[in-house]
């Protein structure tokens, strides 16, 4: 079984850049992983339908901390709508689905998580940043 | 497949394997280290037999036809009623209501006993260390009566003192129900002591005895308890077979929890009447096979012995914590005497996950279980939130303690070069 604990998870979990506090949110949910009871909440500062600042706090296992820190980094700069579509892509990579090139391509460095379909047991710890960031975007249509 | 019993000596020996021949799955797996016993045990290669054999050669649906083939199948599920009351000192195989598992035993104690008795005011006493299927349900009766629900909390050593007992135990306390062995902590609980103060006052004890049977002696009459709970699945009998054990007044008084088909003596437009004991509570038609195979599993197990197993855990136990201990990164939830420990060990790596402990162990062939266990309420009151848990049984050896400690060594290694 090929590791998923690569050089550049391990960097993100260890220094992630977006696990803080956010002071002024205009946005912020709470995800739950329902298989070992992890909680962790995100944070948005949406302006005029961009996400111009995203965080995380809360703690949990190397794979749902680097997952959410490599989300926070991805959706940064970019439009609510946007940020929807790649939530959208992630999940379905994650959940095995066959991604595009140019899906790959999107997703940046959130592809190398790729492989964490194949572990099933695992998945909702890859997913939890992103369930949440889909949860709270779809509550909130007013956001963009 | 019997076996006659190994001495304890010979059964402590961990550094031979004479029991793991007789496990298909873990025969032919020598890549794995399966250490998740407590979870789901494997299944020796008769009981495995004993299923197919019935299907073969026996299957009818029992209690109802009048034809041999069905007579047959009757009389296989009341022989191993027999050995499965055997197997807890139960003497009246009629006290032994069988059905899925130990959650849905504790479940027909809860929703049907327990309601009949409580009334607002009571008050029904869990320990903090309980499964979430001997919780859960008490929540709902209690929610349901009005009672009142209390805790029993360990002291630092991890044990329920004489004066938590007298302080939580009292004239309101209808209902004790308690783990035999915790499925976190490995500790077993003073059942007897329990048994006697709730009794004092007028109420019940009831029994979670999924983590003890595959480890101890159980005799329902000693633990003066009223009724008891256990699993075959964690004994070494197949899934979907679960065991409640009452006492016969108390199962004749109260009222069925599942209605339906075999649990009935007559039955108008208007109204039933039910069956007698066991069969008012077990609704429906049953799987006879699994029972069949669970009987064959008591076979098993008491052809291997209760000593033997004991000698062969308790070694088993004292190299598993020898290990753990000697890596400093390692931590143990719980008690670290081996003798205080039945079956399980819980553990925390510092500064990783537990999910990521098991992950990166799994790569290795070891399966352990991380995560809250099932008890939740007592790895948040004690700090500890998720961990570890490697389980045991008696087919365990030296080498699979030792693919443990190495894959924890890995486990640092990934996280801290």
């Amino acid at each position: 079984m090929a590791s998923i604990y690569t050089a550049a998870l391990m960097q993100h979990h260890a220094h992630p850049d977006y696990k803080y506090d956010m002071e002024d949110a205009t946005h912020a949910r709470e995800g739950v992983n329902p298989s070992c009871g992890d909680r962790l909440t995100l944070s948005l500062r949406i302006e005029d339908g961009t996400v111009e600042e995203a965080a995380f706090s809360g703690s949990g296992c190397a794979v749902s901390q680097a997952s959410a820190d490599i989300m926070a980094d991805l959706i940064t700069g970019e439009s609510v709508d946007e940020a929807r579509r790649l939530c959208r892509l992630f999940i379905a990579m994650v959940r095995g689905e066959s991604l595009s090139d140019d899906d790959f391509e999107d997703l940046d460095e959130a592809a190398q998580l790729e492989s964490i379909a194949r572990m099933p047991a695992r998945v909702k710890c890859a997913e939890l940043a992103w369930r949440t960031l889909e949860t709270l975007l779809d509550e909130t249509d007013d956001a963009s | 497949m019997h076996r006659l019993p190994l001495s304890a000596a010979q059964a402590g020996d961990i550094s031979t394997n004479p029991y793991k021949a007789d496990f298909p799955l873990l025969a032919a797996r020598d890549d794995l280290a399966f250490l998740d016993s407590a979870a789901t045990a494997q299944r020796p290669r008769c009981v495995i037999d004993a299923q197919a054999r019935f299907y073969e050669t026996l299957n009818a649906n029992a209690l109802r036809g009048l034809y041999d083939l069905s007579v047959q199948a009757t009389t296989a599920i009341g022989e191993a009623r027999a050995k499965l009351a055997r197997l807890i000192g139960a003497r009246d195989r009629d006290e032994v209501v069988i059905c899925r598992n130990t959650s849905e035993a504790l479940n027909i104690v809860a929703g049907s006993f327990a309601l009949d008795i409580l009334r607002e005011g009571d008050e029904v006493c869990v320990t903090a260390m309980e499964h979430h299927s001997n919780l859960i349900p008490w929540q709902q009766a209690c929610r349901a009566t009005g009672a009142k629900l209390t805790y029993l909390f360990p002291d630092e050593n991890d044990v329920i003192t004489a004066e938590e007992m007298d302080a939580k135990i009292g004239p309101s306390t209808r209902i004790v129900a308690a783990a035999h062995v915790s499925n976190v902590l490995g500790v077993e609980n003073p059942i007897a002591d329990m048994a006697r103060r709730v009794h004092e006052h007028g109420g019940y004890l009831v029994v979670d005895g999924a983590q003890s049977v595959p480890h101890m002696d159980i005799d329902v009459a000693a633990l003066e308890c009223d009724f008891f709970a256990f699993s075959a699945h964690k004994a070494f009998g197949p899934f979907g077979i679960g065991v409640l054990w009452g006492r016969r007044s108390l199962l004749e008084s109260s009222s069925p929890f599942l209605t339906g088909g075999e649990m009935i003596e007559s039955v108008t437009f208007e109204d039933a009447a039910w069956a007698g004991i066991p069969e008012k509570f077990e609704a429906g038609t049953q799987d006879a096979a699994g029972i069949h195979a669970a009987g064959v599993a008591v076979d098993y197990l008491e052809s291997v012995g209760m000593q033997a197993v004991q000698a062969r855990e308790a070694a088993l136990m004292r190299a598993c914590i020898e290990t753990l201990d000697a890596l400093d990164f390692v931590s143990i939830v719980g008690p670290s005497d081996p003798d205080a420990r039945h079956g399980v060990v819980s553990f925390n790596v510092d500064g990783i996950h537990p999910h990521d402990v098991a992950s990166i162990l799994d790569m290795q062939g070891v399966a352990i279980r991380a995560g809250y266990h099932c008890a939740e309420p007592l790895l948040t009151w004690l700090g500890t939130g998720a961990c570890c848990r490697a389980s045991l049984a008696f087919y365990n050896d030296e080498s699979d303690i030792a693919a443990l400690g190495r894959g924890l060594e890995t486990v640092w290694r990934t996280f801290n070069g």
